[in-house]
């Protein structure tokens, strides 16, 4: 019906709102990842010191958090529903399996984050202190909670485990649920995504504490900004030197369950032993020989196998393996966007983990940093490892295609059949069209929250006026 | 009792759960305009709803995701095939739950208005579209044999199951009228409660009809007895209404919506989605379903943390008790 010039089938939308609707869900989840662990930290600092600082930048960064949330509560929905909707195939094949672990993550995680998160906004002069400090734990706890399950789910896709075939209905059906549970990619997953989150979330409060550092000199809440930059800067370091950790350990058991992603990860057309790391390749424009090549020799064998000469399979003898295996076809991932999405996410990685040792350098024994190059590379920090996040995600579901399910289901076998060009069309414009208004609005507000500083938080005098009439001490 | 048979009960009781809940915080959304006459009142309504719409929601979200792991095959061949109003849903909570944090945000008028048309909009669309989805389902859809819909968007829309959206925007406003009388002081409750009266007469006329249509296309005893409890749980609640005893009217509309889900459920057994085609193509409990171990790991982590949900969700019930009215809401 749509003649483009090219051909468009419902696939392709399909895919492409998945990868739109995705990548921008995961632009709030590391924020509420990470953020919701530090305002609980904050809040229980003041808690323990009573000093009024900490309840200050509690509020502060607390409010960020929640314009934030908003975006990532209402954005999931529509990950939980798409399954059903554009890929019901898939959600026949794996419902066994993959259904589970997102309905404990309802029931176990988002009840408990949706509801302490309600008792924490509004519970400020409802609960006892110490209660209201477990509300935001609780928060944050299922928060985290959730991020384990949803990662269980997606790394059945990268690394089936614990199933059979059923050779009846041809339906993937559940055997170990425990092995679901542990599968070791979930196990490694799961830290480098929470440190992958962490990163993002100590660097927002980086730009946030050191605009307010170098705008207002002499502000008297100077000290809690400065505290809040150095407490978001070792955030950074922290989990910085935590995803690298775990990246490493994500290599290996990539190299072992999924060798063409890895291949693919490294361009890597023929098998190498030892295989040295490519740190920026160009190639001719088919691709199939280099122009020029910086590399580093034995990195790759290191990073794949933990033995520098240890062999790493390349593209061609996986894919001649994989046709053999699988019947005709091609096994291999496009190649450009594996090779870049895999360099960015640790390039901006490593970029926001340099800037968070800038900004700690330049705060040294009480200093106040002047360098507007310092207040630049401040402000764009928070994107870097969000870019980060965004290509990592980008590498590790592209690089498991053609497939869905890893030498299980092929993704054009996953889609609804029953669902037509024209509604999926329907779906992805309207998506996106909210979807980037919104996107919009929340910036916006954001930037105007952030630039308001921390507010006032002086208690209110204790009249005589009787609860039914004293105003709420939050209300939208 | 079978697994299979058990977690139709569940999904029927989590589906009950998300209509008694989100159904008063639609309510109070569709209400927004009616009962708040200035951005004041209009905070006190949102505010009854604040701590809790979230919680609300995750009703829906623990409802599909149960509905994913025990019924794979029903919770595919019903979200494919009823895309578009699935998707008009989507948008609509979308910009709902968006609409709830950052309308006071912003002190503009302008900035405000339009959060209030999302939240209104955003409320009414999922009231109707529930009841024309949920109408879908008892009834009966085309499905093929291999339970794929092969019906188009029209055939969802026919005269029972716009009785069906209506019963649901009657109800589900009812609810939000007596649960605003119950959760506010002054001038709003009294309107609230008034208005809950009058909305009511209205929406029992619609439920009975809806109820009795229903009942017509399948049925069984048990359903008859819930249609009827649900059509006097509806009139005993609109006479306490009536009578301003607010706690009471809340439990009458909120057990009517109970009885109304689970009549349909009721009848509905053991198909959960029957093909108006090709009898093969009906799914029922059992061919929808996963299989026993995956019912039984479920059924464990249900029974070990539905009670706990219970728990602190009633818990934050209790924590926001209190009435609100125009004094309580601060300047900013």
């Amino acid at each position: 019906m749509l003649s483009w010039g090219f051909q468009v089938d419902a696939l392709d939308v399909a895919r492409w709102q998945f990868g739109v609707t995705t990548v921008y869900h995961f632009l709030f989840v590391p924020l509420t990842i990470g953020l919701s662990v530090l305002v609980a930290i904050l809040q229980t600092m003041w808690h323990r010191t009573g000093n009024e600082r900490y309840l200050k930048l509690t509020k502060f960064y607390g409010k960020l958090f929640l314009i934030n949330f908003a975006m990532g509560v209402v954005t999931g929905i529509v990950q939980e529903f798409q399954f059903g909707m554009n890929w019901s195939d898939y959600s026949r094949f794996v419902g066994d399996i993959f259904g589970a672990p997102l309905a404990i993550e309802a029931l176990v995680a988002f009840f408990l984050e949706s509801t302490f998160i309600g008792l924490w906004i509004f519970g400020w002069d409802r609960l006892p202190k110490r209660l209201h400090l477990a509300a935001i734990w609780a928060a944050a706890i299922g928060t985290n909670l959730s991020a384990y399950f949803i990662l269980a789910a997606n790394s059945f896709m990268q690394n089936p485990v614990g199933f059979r075939i059923n050779p009846d209905s041809g339906r993937a059906e559940l055997t170990d649920f425990v092995a679901v549970l542990t599968n070791k990619v979930a196990l490694v997953t799961f830290p480098h995504t929470l440190a992958g989150a962490f990163l993002v979330a100590g660097s927002l409060m980086v730009t946030v504490g050191l605009w307010h550092v170098m705008r207002n000199r002499d502000s008297a809440d100077t000290g809690a900004y400065r505290f809040a930059t150095k407490l978001g800067s070792w955030t950074v370091l922290v989990s910085s030197a935590l995803v690298i950790l775990t990246g490493d350990i994500q290599g290996k058991i990539m190299t072992e369950v999924q060798p063409m992603k890895m291949a693919a990860a490294e361009g890597l057309y023929t098998t190498e032993s030892p295989a040295s790391f490519s740190v920026l390749t160009v190639g001719s424009l088919d691709g199939s020989r280099e122009l020029f090549a910086v590399k580093i020799p034995y990195l790759l064998s290191f990073l794949g196998t933990g033995d520098p000469n240890g062999t790493v399979q390349g593209i061609n003898d996986l894919q001649a393996q994989y046709a053999s295996q699988y019947g005709p076809g091609n096994y291999a991932p496009i190649i450009p966007v594996t090779y870049w999405s895999f360099r960015f996410m640790i390039g901006f990685g490593l970029a926001a983990a340099a800037i968070a040792l800038l900004v700690l350098w330049s705060q040294r024994k009480g200093r106040t940093p002047t360098s507007k190059w310092l207040l630049r590379a401040g402000l764009v920090m928070p994107v870097l490892p969000l870019l980060a996040n965004s290509f990592g995600w980008i590498f590790t579901e592209m690089g498991r295609q053609p497939w869905i399910v890893f030498g299980e289901m092929l993704t054009r076998d996953g889609v609804s059949r029953s669902v037509s060009l024209t509604e999926v069309l329907t779906s992805f414009t309207a998506f996106t069209l909210i979807y980037a208004v919104l996107a919009v609005v929340e910036f916006k507000l954001l930037v105007r929250y952030a630039r308001a500083g921390v507010p006032d938080v002086t208690p209110q005098t204790d009249d005589d006026t009787d609860d039914a009439e004293r105003p709420l001490a939050f209300a939208y | 009792m079978e697994l299979t048979t058990v977690w139709f009960l569940l999904v029927a009781v989590l589906f009950t759960g998300y209509f008694i809940l989100e159904g008063f915080d639609f309510g109070v959304g569709m209400l927004l305009p009616v009962l708040g006459r200035d951005d004041r009142q209009r905070r006190v309504l949102i505010n009854t709803i604040g701590p809790v719409w979230d919680g609300n929601e995750v009703w829906l979200i623990t409802a599909g995701g149960a509905m994913f792991a025990a019924f794979p095959e029903w919770y595919a061949t019903l979200f494919s095939g009823f895309y578009l109003p699935l998707l008009l849903i989507l948008l609509a909570l979308i910009a709902r739950g968006v609409a709830f944090e950052y309308r006071h945000k912003r002190p503009e008028a302008s900035w405000k208005g339009r959060w209030d048309q999302a939240i209104f909009w955003g409320s009414a669309i999922p009231a109707v579209l529930w009841g024309v989805a949920f109408a879908n389902i008892f009834r009966g859809v085309p499905l093929s044999a291999d339970h794929e819909y092969v019906g188009g968007l029209l055939d969802l829309l026919h005269p029972y199951a716009l009785l069906g959206g209506l019963t649901t925007l009657g109800l589900f406003l009812t609810h939000g009228a007596v649960f605003l009388a119950l959760k506010t002081t002054g001038d709003i409750r009294e309107r609230a409660g008034a208005l809950a009266v009058k909305l009511g007469v209205g929406t029992a006329v619609a439920a009975v009809a809806f109820l009795s249509w229903s009942l017509t296309i399948r049925s069984s005893a048990a359903a008859v007895v819930l249609a009827v409890g649900a059509a006097l749980a509806l009139l005993g609640g609109l006479a306490a209404a009536r009578v301003r005893r607010e706690g009471w009217a809340f439990t009458g509309t909120a057990v009517a919506i109970a009885l109304a889900v689970a009549t349909l459920f009721a009848a509905l057994f053991p198909n959960v989605m029957p093909s108006t085609l090709d009898a093969a193509g009906t799914l029922t409990a059992t061919n929808a379903a996963s299989t026993p171990y995956t019912l039984k790991i479920m059924t464990w982590v249900a029974v070990v943390f539905t009670p706990i949900v219970l728990a602190y969700q009633g818990w934050t019930y209790w924590v926001f008790r209190r009435r609100i009215g125009v004094q309580n809401i601060p300047q900013h």
